[in-house]
């Protein structure tokens, strides 16, 4: 594993080094105990001493006690180990993802960030307590278990120069076949999954174009394939217990074999043999487990790879030093900037542009026009690939970041709201507001009419994603919310979409009247919502085609007047 | 769904239900199985006795001979190796039909899961959470297979070693025998209290991992906010709290768990050690007629009788919690599928002078086959939809739906407008019968519809809903769905018709282009566009339109407003509108407010009204 991970240890670290020393303290005296066995067998029952069973025993009971001890305390601490370790991971990583610039949570997307912070972590999780468990235990106990052979009797352990060979590989060739094999096995699954999934999202077009027997054939099909390929890794993988067996089997031949001629000829006790036998299972067993171990560790690289990714990955917008503190204004200007997302072609290219403070702007151009990536440069959620940004006659990438976003406030198109009360997730914006302030904001945003007919009013609980409120209502919670920072720049990004045109029209003559030195700036479909503004930019290709008033665009500007006839026919009709 | 409270039980019908499973189709090859693991299991055992044979009868005479012969040892060795060799094949014989049976047993399964599945009514959809069906197909069948493969061979395997094993011990040593059995009973006590401990903490490590990611989930999701509002270090305290819950529970729950294995494994150690010692006493007491190779192949056989008894006890659980997912799987299978009484159906006819005439051509000219006694009667498919004193109700009580009547004549459009919930989306649950309802009636050419056979009045009612729903595979597939006996130029045909044909061709692969993950790297609107060829493919007589509400720009909503003003044409349409501005030219508007029609008429009429409509259209209430 890497060093970001390692890293993480941090206070698992003690048990996950105590946990190996109890680990190593239960394997010796597990291969003590048939020691001692054969020494009551050879010293006490052959010999007929009755005080030595006694003493012996005793011995031995007490040397299992321990051992039980010591696999209890290896147990504690491994699952001590694992939870800290897993959760200073999970922790290291969401703080990183904080630190993340929008350029960065685009690079993993939200399901990838997602995924590497549960599954991924689970997976370590549990592969870290096995690592710190078997891979210890297994190969302490072959060692041990062959060091005693080769101090009981040198000659019997030659067996193993032959037998270890083979089981090893014999299992690696059974793991190399079925390893590829189990790939394509969960690679099907994941087929079935999503035709299942599928299945069950359309389940109204499946039975409304009647395609019950389609679907039965598709999954079938997929069934079929998984059976065929499964059954095939599974039959390798049988190969295992026998494999296994056989090699024990083998050894016990040998060593009874042996052990009768080494009796006879006096170099060997009975209790020896017998001893040499519990030891060839240890032995064989312990191999197994590090096979094991070694699929366990190839499982685990992915997950930890992905982790260590988000560990390792830089911001890519930093805090500058020496920040500025104080956004002086509400003024923009867009310097010949530029920006693109990466490849070849320029979302955004040499645009410039001044909005002076407290006007409000209207934006409006197709999808994959660019006007989102203009706005979300001006709060540095993207920093421009050339030209410059200015806020407040300074450049943005001079100011604090807190500073900046806490001075421009932006709605973005994809509204999120969180689980919590109404007034928790309006809180965002001022986390001191009181309840004055936040109906003040939700008054603004049109929101207090819904809010108060709740019967909890403010209090009422939004769940997640805020689907418990409809489209519209949640557009307004998060104006109301953005409100709330009063800030010297707002911006909505198409945030009245599922609002109804009376309202849009009355939010928008409250910005006009209740926050009129903060610069406005809208991006919406409807010509109405930008209607009035100062200033209305026509955005295609991610270039700014033309600017002006309303009036100016109709008589001049051909996308404008194609949007405007589009809408005339419908329900843009006025109260 | 009626799921069995979490008891930690064995169950026994789902037992013997998957013992059906296994042993019906299988029955020559599970006796091979069965056949095979006594034979292995018992190869193991006299393993363990071979040891006292070794030494009382071939070491020990050979201790006192002058020059000692050691062929009856090779003998005995040789007899040893040929019934291990034996236990080996056998146990290869078995793992490996064992695996075989077991991964047939599981398609059969889940194929027979799926087909009753896909046999169910739209109401058990309706009322089961998507996560709680798919873990069927996942989880449940997953645990299923490890307990099929694994426990079900392992116990039986155990079960013949462990009786065996201590026919073999009894016979040996009664007092030793009672020892053993001593200590066994202490082991199942322990890993019962373990087990159980273990078991309640695991509970809780779920519940706490739910909860945190869940909250992973929703912090990514709305990690942009975050970011536009800077709550990072409000996300951190909060994700701390539940990150170090977790990580309490989980210490507790892998503690006991890791526990188990040493614990087991040190009490059979101790039981050998016992066994050793007692046994010692008695051999030295003389005692029990105890000979040094008896004592040595009890204590053989004590390990033997220990490894089963710990591996069944660990075990233990997962049976269970297979059997848990297996009645879940079989009550999913249960499960009434959805009826239909029909005896009407839709059939290609053609046209012989006055009369139609049955044909199995595709005429794409269609009638309805009605049974009148013994004979039939032919009514052509019009598209003819009459609500009559309709009443409906989800839940008995609830009535969602009072005294809806209305009337479409074929080419007719009529548009459904209200609130979320006034029950729009409910009529058109109504008309293909998704839910039947309890007053009044609904015909189709005259034809009353619950005489109608399902499949056929599906077929001959079209639907385009707001959740677009592709499925993963191409795009001329996807097309397709909508009729599979479509050529590909009517696929084609039937996306220019959609205005889907323009973006499709801007595709690098065109129509071939593979669609994953329900369309996500197509735009909303593109979604819809297809959405809209596929119904025009299938070409029904009557269409049931539910518009998209999420916003699209102004130009792909132009291209989707076309297309569906295509589909429309020359049929009978009940649309629900989002827009007003789509339905003004409709022959019948009906506006409807908790499951009453408020206002009806056309747009001219219900402007003069000046009531609910005038208010919507003028901009006064938002239409959600």
């Amino acid at each position: 594993m890497k060093n970001p991970l390692i890293a993480c240890m941090g206070d698992a670290k003690k048990y996950a080094l105590l946990s190996p020393v109890f680990v190593v303290g239960e394997v010796v005296l597990e291969i003590f105990i048939p020691f001692l066995m054969s020494k009551i067998i050879d010293n006490g029952i052959d010999l007929g001493d009755m005080d030595y069973i006694k003493r012996v025993g005793a011995l031995l009971i007490v040397t299992t006690l321990f051992s039980l001890l010591f696999g209890m305390l290896a147990g504690i601490c491994s699952a001590k180990a694992a939870a800290r370790f897993s959760r200073n991971l999970r922790q290291a990583e969401f703080e990183r993802v904080q630190t993340f610039s929008f350029a960065n949570i685009d690079h993993f997307s939200t399901a990838g960030l997602v995924t590497r912070m549960t599954t991924d972590i689970t997976n370590l999780q549990m592969a870290f307590m096995m690592i710190i468990r078997i891979a210890v235990r297994a190969p302490v106990m072959m060692i041990a278990a062959l060091g005693m052979t080769c101090f009981i009797n040198a000659k019997m352990a030659l067996i193993y120069v032959v037998i270890i060979p083979f089981l090893t590989i014999a299992l690696q060739l059974i793991i190399r076949n079925a390893h590829p094999l189990f790939t394509k096995v969960f690679h099907t699954y994941d087929k079935l999954n999503e035709v299942v999934q599928e299945n069950l999202l359309g389940i109204r077009v499946v039975k409304s174009f009647v395609r019950e027997e389609k679907e039965t054939d598709k999954f079938n099909h997929v069934s079929d394939e998984i059976y065929r390929l499964f059954s095939k890794a599974e039959r390798l993988l049988a190969f295992n217990s026998p494999c296994m067996q056989f090699a024990v089997y083998t050894c016990i031949l040998a060593i009874s074999y042996l052990g009768a001629k080494f009796i006879v000829g006096g170099t060997l006790t009975t209790g020896q043999l017998m001893n040499l036998i519990s030891y060839a299972t240890q032995i064989l067993m312990s191999l197994m487990m590090i096979s094991m171990v070694f699929v366990m560790i190839t499982m685990a690289k992915a997950s930890a790879q992905r982790i260590s990714e988000v560990l390792t990955e830089e911001s890519t917008i930093h805090n500058p030093q020496n920040p500025v503190m104080h956004v002086a204004d509400g003024s923009i200007v867009f310097d010949h900037a530029s920006f693109s997302y990466g490849g070849s072609k320029n979302a955004l290219s040499d645009v410039s542009l001044t909005i002076p403070s407290g006007t409000m702007v209207g934006i409006i151009g197709g999808t994959g026009s660019a006007k989102s990536t203009l706005v979300q440069l001006i709060a540095r959620l993207y920093d421009t690939t050339g030209g410059r940004v200015l806020v407040g006659g300074v450049d943005v990438k001079d100011y604090d970041l807190q500073t900046l976003r806490d001075a421009v406030s932006m709605v973005l198109q994809k509204n999120v709201l969180f689980s919590g009360t109404i007034a928790e997730n309006l809180r965002w914006g001022d986390a001191n507001a009181d309840m004055t302030q936040i109906r003040h904001a939700a008054k603004l945003a049109c929101a207090d009419e819904f809010v108060e007919k709740f019967p909890e009013q403010y209090e009422t609980y939004i769940e997640q994603g805020g689907s418990n409120v409809s489209g519209g209502q949640r557009q307004r919670l998060c104006i109301a919310r953005a409100l709330l920072k009063q800030p010297k720049i707002l911006i909505l990004d198409d945030s009245t979409s599922a609002v109804d045109t009376r309202t849009d029209a009355l939010i928008r003559q409250a910005f006009q009247t209740e926050i009129p030195d903060t610069t406005k700036i809208i991006i919406a479909q409807r010509i109405s919502s930008v209607e009035q503004a100062d200033m209305i930019l026509v955005m295609d290709d991610g270039q700014i085609v033309d600017s002006g008033t309303h009036e100016e665009l109709l008589l001049r500007c051909a996308i404008y007047q194609e949007v405007y006839q589009s809408q005339q026919k419908g329900d843009d009709t006025n109260a | 769904m009626r799921e069995p409270k979490r008891s930690m039980k064995f169950d026994k019908f789902a037992a013997k239900r998957l013992m059906d499973y296994i042993f019906k189709p299988h029955k020559a090859a599970m006796c091979l199985v069965l056949v095979g693991i006594v034979v292995s299991s018992l190869a193991n055992v006299a393993g363990s006795l071979f040891i006292q044979t070794l030494i009382d009868d071939y070491i020990t005479p050979m201790l006192g001979q002058e020059v000692p012969n050691f062929a009856p040892l090779v003998g005995g060795i040789a007899q040893m190796a040929i019934i291990y060799y034996i236990g080996v094949a056998a146990n290869l014989l078995y793992n490996r039909s064992m695996v075989t049976i077991a991964q047939g047993v599981l398609k059969e399964i889940r194929d027979e899961m799926f087909e009753k599945m896909q046999k169910l009514p739209i109401s058990y959809f309706d009322t089961h959470p998507y996560g709680d069906i798919m873990s069927c197909y996942t989880n449940d069948t997953d645990t299923l297979r490890q307990m099929i493969t694994q426990s079900l061979p392992m116990a039986f395997s155990s079960l013949i070693t462990i009786v065996s094993v201590f026919f073999a011990m009894l016979y040996r040593s009664i007092p030793l025998t009672i020892l053993v059995l001593c200590v066994v009973a202490v082991m199942f006590f322990v890993a019962r209290t373990i087990g159980g401990r273990s078991g309640f903490y695991f509970v809780r490590q779920q519940k706490d991992l739910g909860a945190l990611n869940g909250y992973i989930e929703e912090m990514m999701d709305g990690q942009k906010v975050i970011k536009v509002f800077n709550h990072e270090e409000a996300a951190i305290r909060d994700f701390t709290r539940l990150n170090d819950q977790l990580c309490q529970s989980a210490t507790n729950a892998n503690r006991f768990a890791n526990m188990m294995m040493p614990i087991m494994a040190n009490l059979g150690n101790l039981m050998y050690a016992l066994v050793a010692i007692v046994g010692g006493m008695l051999a030295v007491g003389g005692m029990g007629g105890l000979t040094l190779g008896t004592i040595a192949s009890f204590l053989q056989l004590t390990r033997s009788f220990a490894m089963p008894i710990s591996q069944i006890s660990q075990q233990a659980n997962s049976v269970v919690m297979a059997l848990a997912g297996a009645r879940r799987i079989f009550t999913l299978m249960d499960e009434v599928p959805e009826e239909d009484h029909g005896d009407v159906t839709l059939v290609c006819v053609e046209e012989t002078g006055k009369d139609l005439k049955e044909t199995t051509k595709r005429t794409n000219h269609w009638a309805w086959k009605v049974p009148e006694g013994t004979d039939f009667t032919y009514v052509p498919l019009n598209g003819d939809v009459v609500l009559d004193h309709v009443d409906f109700s989800y839940v008995p009580g609830k009535q969602i739906l009072s005294d809806i009547s209305a009337e479409a004549s074929p080419g007719e459009k009529v548009a459904l407008v209200g609130h979320t919930g006034a029950g729009k989306t409910t009529i058109t649950n109504l008309l293909n019968r998704f839910y039947d309802i309890q007053n009044g009636a609904i015909t189709y050419d005259g034809i009353d519809i619950s005489r109608i056979q399902k499949p056929s009045l599906r077929k001959a009612l079209g639907m385009v809903l707001q959740d677009t729903h592709l499925f993963s595979g191409t795009i001329m597939e996807n097309i397709r769905y909508g009729r599979l006996d479509a050529t590909d130029e009517e696929c084609i045909a039937a996306a220019k018709l959609a205005n889907a044909h323009s973006f499709i061709s801007r595709l690098p692969e065109g129509y071939q282009t593979v669609i994953t993950g329900d369309g996500a790297d197509l735009s909303q609107g593109q979604r819809q566009l297809l959405n809209i060829a596929r119904a025009a493919v299938a070409d029904p007589p009557v269409m049931i339109l539910d518009e998209a509400t999420s916003s699209i720009d102004t130009r792909t909503e132009s291209l989707v407003q076309k297309g569906m003003d295509a589909l429309m044409h020359g049929r009978t349409v009940f649309v629900i509108a989002h827009r007003l501005s789509t339905i003004q030219n409709s022959d019948l508007i009906m506006v409807m407010e908790n499951g009453h029609i408020l206002e009806r008429g056309n747009h001219d009429t219900l402007m003069q009204q000046k009531g609910q409509y005038y208010q919507l259209y003028t901009g006064a209430f938002e239409l959600e």
